[in-house]
C-alpha cells in the first residue's frame, strides 16, 4: 500500500493561486481512476480535478472557500503499491496540506463555513416549528422564544382569565407567543407581547403561521464564483466615482424595423431582440467617444482607449453574475451580434464559458429585458469606464406634433466614470445612441 | 299606556336572562326583567332541577325495592311503597326554593321584575300583558333588548300534546305512575325520564326513530346505558318512527325499519323529541333578525342583527344549556356595561342524567378526527377503580382525547355512576389549556372516580398504573 498525493495542477495563464469551491469525495471514500474529487475556480472559470489513481481518499488538502496555491496537495489517496510519496510519509507531508487528523472528523461533505465565521452553529437551518412528540418543552419564561407555533386556524390556548385580560387590553391572542406546555399563553406572555408593542417591536408572531416570528438564520459563505463579484463591485464601487444619466429613447421605428427584419429573415436568421440594434448604436457611437470605449489602468494613470469594441453582456448564471464578452462587436452585424450573445450566455449559464469569453471587455451592456425597471445605476465593470443599463420598453402616450400618439418608450441607464469621462460628453454619447436608434436607418448608413 | 323606561330590558328570566340581569343590576345598569311564568325558566321549573329530584327519588326508591330481594349489601327491606303525590311535593318544595331564591337575588341586586308576558314593539319598545288580569298592559322602553325566551318542547306531528300524550313538563309532575309508559325519543330527556319511571314501577318502552339510543352519543359512550336499560328492563324500539295513536286512543301505532306496523299499549305517552327555540308568538318575527335555522342567529358576543338588540340561550340554539346561558348572560351584560367580552370557551360541558351518567367536554375521537387533528386517545376503566366497585358500579369509564403532537387535551368524555361531577374537572382542565402531563401530573384524591381521570391521562402517555 501507497499513499499518492495529487497537488494542485496548473491551470495556466500565469494563475499562481485557485479557490476550491467544492468537494465530490470524503475521506474513506473509494475513488476509480477518472473520478472528479473537487471544483476549483479560477479567475471566472471552473475546473474539475480528476484523480490520476484509484485508491481510498485519506484527506481532504483544503476546505471549500479556501483559496490553495498551485502546486499545493489537494488530496491524498490510499493506493495499491508504491505511491507518490513515501510509504511513511504520513509525517512529512506538505505543509499546505492539512493534517488527516484535522481534516478527518468533519469531512466536508457539503459546503460549510470556515471554523471563523461567526455564525456557524446556525449554518444549518433550525426549525423552529417543531411538531415533534416531544411534550410541554418549556423554554424560557421571558417568553422571547416560542416554545410552539400555532398552525394557522389553530386557537389560541390561554386561560379564561388571561383571556379576559387580552380582551381588556385589546390584545388578539392569535398573535400572542405562547410560552406554556403545547404552546399555552400565559400571563407573562401577555406581559411580554404588550410591552413589546409599547416599544414599537415586532408585534406580530406566534399564532398564524402567515405572521410568525422567525429565529433561523442561515450563514451562507460567500464562495467561488460569489467571492469573486463582491471583490469585483467592491473594487468598482470604491475605485471609480460613478454617475449615472438616464435618457428616454422612442423605440417605436426601431421596432417596427425589427418586427420586418424577423419577419423576413427570422426563421433562417434567428429572430432579433432589442439588444444587437442596442450594441450596434453603442459600436457607432463610441467611434466619436473613445474615451468610453476604454480600460482605465488607474494604478498605472493610463486610459487604454480601445479600437476594438469588446462588448461584456451582463449575464445572469445560477451561480450569480457574470458578464461573457463578445469580441470585436464592431465587426459584426446583428445576426452575428445576436447569435454571440445568445452562444456566450448559454456558455456563462452552464458554466461552459472560457476565461477567455469572460474577459477583456471594454465596455458593457447590462439588460434584464422585461424585468429592466424604469431606471437603474448600473455599476461600472471595472476597469471600464462605462455601462449601459437598458430598462423595460413600454408603450406611452407621447404628444408628437400636437398629438397625443402611444409610442413604445425605452429608457437607458448609464453610469461613466468620472475621473476620465466628462458628463458632456457622457450625455452627448447618450445622445448619439439615441440618435440611432430612434431612426433606425442611421445604423446602416455610416 | 302606562311607559317605563330603563337601560336594559331582559325579555326571560331563565338562566340566562336572570343571570344577566343580575350582573348589570351589579354593575349599576338599570334593569327589568320580564317574565310570563315563575323565574328560573326551563331549568328551575320544569327542566334540569325538576328532573334531577325525580332521578334521585326514583333511585332511591329503586334501590329500597331492591333489598326487598337482594341482600349483597347486606339490608333487607319488608316492603318499599312510594307516595308519588309526596315525592312531587318534595320536588316542587325545591322548585319554590330555588325561584324564590332567585325573585330575592334579582330583589337585592335592585332588578325591577314584571310579571307578565312580553310582546315586541321594536328593537326598544316591548308591551307587556301583565299577568293579573285586572291591569293594564304597559309599555317599556329600553336602550338595549337582551332576547332570552327560552325553548319550547318539541311535538310530534299528528300526536298534539293532551290526553295520554304528554311531555317532559307533565311528566315530571305525575299525578300517578302509568302501569305502561312509551317514550317517544331515546335523546336524553326521554333516556333520564324514562328511566325515572322505570324505577317509580312503569312498564317502559322507549321508541327512537335512529338506530341509537342518545345518537348524539359515541357507540362506546351509550354501551352502558344500552346495558343498564336492559338489566332495568326497559324496552327499546330503534329504527321505529312513531305514526300517532290507534283509533282507541290507548295504543301508539310504530313502523319499523322492515316497514312493518304494529302497536304498543300505552296508558301514557312522553313525546321528547327535543326542543326547538321559542321564537313565536310574541312578536320577535316582526324585527326581522338574522337567523342560523330554527334559533337567532348571534356573534360571539350574542348581538343579534339589529344594534343594541341581543339573544342568549336556547333562543341562540344549541347547545341549549343552562351553563352555556348564563355565561351568555353575565358577559352581554358586562359588555353592556362597556366591558370588552367575546363568548370563547373551550369547551362547554355536557351532562346526562341516565342511569349510568354520560359526561363530555370537547371532542370526541371521532369528531377530533373529522376536525382535522392528529389525536391520541385512551379510556380508564371503573372497573379498576376502587371507588367505584365501592359505589356498586363498576361499569363505565373516563376518556381523554389529546392531540399527537403537543398532548393538549381536546376533549374528555365519562360514563358511569356520579360522572357527572367529573364535568368538573374536564372543564377546567380544558379551559386552562392542560395537557395530558398536566393532568397525569396533579394529584388526584384517593378513593375517588376522579383517579380515573388522572389514570387517563397517563393511560395515554402510555403509563398508566392500574391497568
Amino acid at each position: 500500500m501507497g499513499i499518492h498525493v495529487i497537488k494542485m495542477p496548473d491551470i495556466g495563464e500565469g494563475i499562481a493561486e485557485v479557490e476550491l469551491v467544492a468537494w465530490h469525495v470524503k475521506v474513506g471514500d473509494i475513488v476509480a481512476e477518472d473520478q472528479i474529487l473537487a471544483d476549483v475556480m479560477t479567475d471566472k472559470a471552473t475546473v474539475e480535478i480528476p484523480s490520476s489513481v484509484a485508491g481510498k481518499v485519506l484527506a481532504l488538502g483544503g476546505e471549500v472557500g479556501q483559496v490553495m496555491a498551485v502546486g499545493s496537495e489537494v488530496i491524498r489517496i490510499e493506493v495499491e503499491g508504491a505511491g507518490n510519496v513515501k510509504a511513511d510519509g504520513g509525517a512529512s507531508a506538505p505543509a499546505p496540506s492539512a493534517p488527516a487528523a484535522t481534516v478527518a472528523p468533519a469531512p466536508a461533505m457539503a459546503p460549510q463555513p470556515k471554523a471563523d465565521v461567526p455564525a456557524a452553529p446556525a449554518a444549518v437551518p433550525v426549525k423552529i416549528a417543531s411538531t415533534s412528540a416531544a411534550p410541554a418543552r418549556r423554554e424560557g419564561s421571558n417568553g422571547s422564544v416560542p416554545a410552539h407555533v400555532r398552525q394557522a386556524g389553530d386557537k389560541p390556548i390561554a386561560s379564561p382569565a388571561v383571556r379576559r385580560q387580552a380582551w381588556e387590553m385589546g390584545i388578539e391572542l392569535q398573535f400572542v407567543p405562547g410560552s406554556g406546555p403545547a404552546g399555552r399563553i400565559v400571563q407573562t406572555d401577555l406581559e411580554a407581547y404588550a410591552a413589546r408593542a409599547a416599544q414599537g417591536g415586532a408585534a406580530v408572531g406566534g399564532a398564524d403561521q402567515r405572521y410568525a416570528q422567525r429565529h433561523d438564520e442561515h450563514a451562507v459563505p460567500v464562495i467561488g464564483l460569489r467571492r469573486k463579484i463582491a471583490q469585483k463591485m467592491q473594487d468598482a464601487k470604491r475605485r471609480i466615482p460613478h454617475f449615472a444619466y438616464v435618457e428616454e429613447i422612442d423605440m417605436t421605428e426601431l421596432e417596427a424595423l425589427r418586427a420586418k427584419l424577423n419577419a423576413k429573415h427570422g426563421k433562417e436568421r434567428g429572430r432579433l431582440t432589442v439588444l444587437p440594434f442596442i450594441m450596434r448604436a453603442l459600436v457607432l457611437a463610441v467611434r466619436d467617444f473613445p474615451q468610453i470605449n476604454a480600460r482605465f489602468d488607474d494604478d498605472a494613470g493610463v486610459v487604454n482607449r480601445s479600437g476594438a469594441v469588446h462588448l461584456g453582456i451582463a449575464a445572469q448564471s445560477d451561480a450569480g453574475l457574470m458578464v461573457p464578452v463578445v469580441r470585436h462587436a464592431e465587426a459584426r452585424d446583428l445576426w452575428s451580434c445576436a447569435a454571440e450573445v445568445s452562444r456566450l450566455a448559454e456558455a456563462a449559464r452552464t458554466g461552459k464559458a472560457t476565461r477567455e469569453e469572460l474577459s477583456g471587455s471594454t465596455i458593457t451592456i447590462t439588460s434584464l429585458g422585461a424585468l429592466g425597471g424604469i431606471v437603474t445605476t448600473p455599476v461600472i465593470n471595472h476597469p471600464e469606464v462605462a455601462i449601459v443599463g437598458v430598462n423595460r420598453m413600454v408603450e406611452r402616450p407621447m404628444i408628437r406634433g400636437g398629438m397625443v400618439v402611444a409610442r413604445q418608450m425605452m429608457n437607458l441607464s448609464s453610469s461613466f466614470d468620472h475621473r476620465v469621462v466628462d458628463g458632456m460628453h457622457a450625455a452627448e454619447f447618450v445622445q448619439m445612441m439615441r440618435g440611432y436608434l430612434e431612426c433606425p436607418a442611421t445604423l446602416f448608413l455610416e | 299606556m302606562d311607559t317605563q323606561h330603563t337601560t336594559l330590558l331582559v325579555i326571560g328570566g331563565g338562566p340566562g336572562g336572570y343571570v344577566a340581569a343580575i350582573r348589570a343590576a351589579q354593575l349599576g345598569i338599570a334593569t327589568t326583567l320580564v317574565e310570563g311564568e315563575s323565574l328560573g325558566g326551563t331549568c328551575l321549573n320544569i327542566g334540569c332541577i325538576p328532573s334531577k329530584a325525580l332521578i334521585h327519588a326514583a333511585e332511591a326508591y329503586h334501590q329500597a325495592h331492591r333489598f326487598t330481594g337482594d341482600a349483597t349489601l347486606g339490608i333487607h327491606v319488608q316492603s318499599a311503597t312510594i307516595d308519588i303525590a309526596q315525592t312531587v311535593r318534595w320536588k316542587d318544595g325545591i322548585v319554590a326554593r330555588l325561584t324564590g331564591g332567585v325573585g330575592a337575588l334579582l330583589k337585592k341586586h335592585g332588578v325591577k321584575v314584571v310579571k307578565g308576558w312580553a310582546q315586541i314593539v321594536d328593537g326598544k319598545t316591548v308591551d307587556v300583558t301583565l299577568a293579573k288580569p285586572e291591569t293594564k298592559p304597559m309599555r317599556i322602553q329600553c336602550e338595549h333588548l337582551l332576547l332570552a325566551s327560552g325553548s319550547v318542547e318539541l311535538g310530534l306531528p299528528g300526536m298534539p300534546f293532551g290526553g295520554r300524550v304528554i311531555s317532559s313538563t307533565q311528566a315530571l309532575s305525575p299525578a300517578a305512575v302509568p302501569a305502561r309508559l312509551v317514550v317517544v325519543g331515546a335523546g336524553y330527556i326521554g333516556l333520564e325520564l324514562g328511566i325515572v319511571y322505570r324505577k317509580l314501577g312503569a312498564d317502559v318502552t322507549v321508541v327512537e326513530a335512529q338506530d341509537s339510543i342518545l345518537p348524539l352519543y359515541d357507540e362506546e359512550l351509550v354501551k352502558p346505558v344500552a346495558n343498564s336499560l336492559r338489566k332495568l328492563g326497559v324496552q327499546v324500539h330503534l329504527g321505529c318512527k312513531v305514526q300517532g295513536m290507534n283509533a282507541a286512543g290507548d295504543a301508539v301505532r310504530v313502523l319499523d325499519g322492515a316497514g312493518h306496523e304494529s302497536e304498543l299499549p300505552a296508558d301514557q305517552v312522553l313525546v321528547a323529541i327535543g326542543r326547538v327555540p321559542r321564537t313565536h308568538g310574541w312578536g320577535l318575527e316582526q324585527l326581522m333578525l338574522a337567523m342560523q335555522g330554527r334559533a337567532l342567529k348571534v356573534d360571539d358576543q350574542c348581538r343579534t342583527s339589529m344594534r343594541n338588540v341581543w339573544a342568549i340561550g336556547d333562543l341562540t340554539g344549541e347547545p341549549m344549556l343552562a351553563h352555556r346561558a348564563m355565561a351568555q348572560g353575565e358577559m352581554v351584560a358586562e359588555i353592556i356595561a362597556g366591558k370588552r367580552r367575546h363568548f370563547a370557551p373551550n369547551a362547554i360541558a355536557a351532562v346526562c342524567f341516565t342511569d349510568p351518567e354520560i359526561v363530555t367536554a370537547g371532542l370526541s375521537p371521532k369528531e377530533a378526527d373529522k376536525a382535522g387533528l392528529d389525536c391520541i386517545h385512551a379510556h380508564f376503566p371503573f372497573a379498576a377503580n376502587g371507588r367505584a366497585m365501592t359505589l356498586e358500579s363498576t361499569d363505565g369509564f373516563v376518556r381523554v382525547v389529546a392531540r399527537r403532537d403537543n398532548h393538549l387535551i381536546v376533549g374528555w368524555q365519562a360514563v358511569g355512576a356520579g360522572v357527572s361531577e367529573l364535568a368538573t374537572a374536564f372543564s377546567h382542565s380544558m379551559e386552562m389549556g392542560a395537557t395530558l402531563e398536566d393532568v397525569g401530573g396533579t394529584i388526584h384524591a384517593h378513593p375517588t372516580l376522579g383517579e380515573a381521570v388522572q389514570e387517563a391521562a397517563l393511560r395515554a402517555l402510555g403509563h398508566a398504573l392500574h391497568v
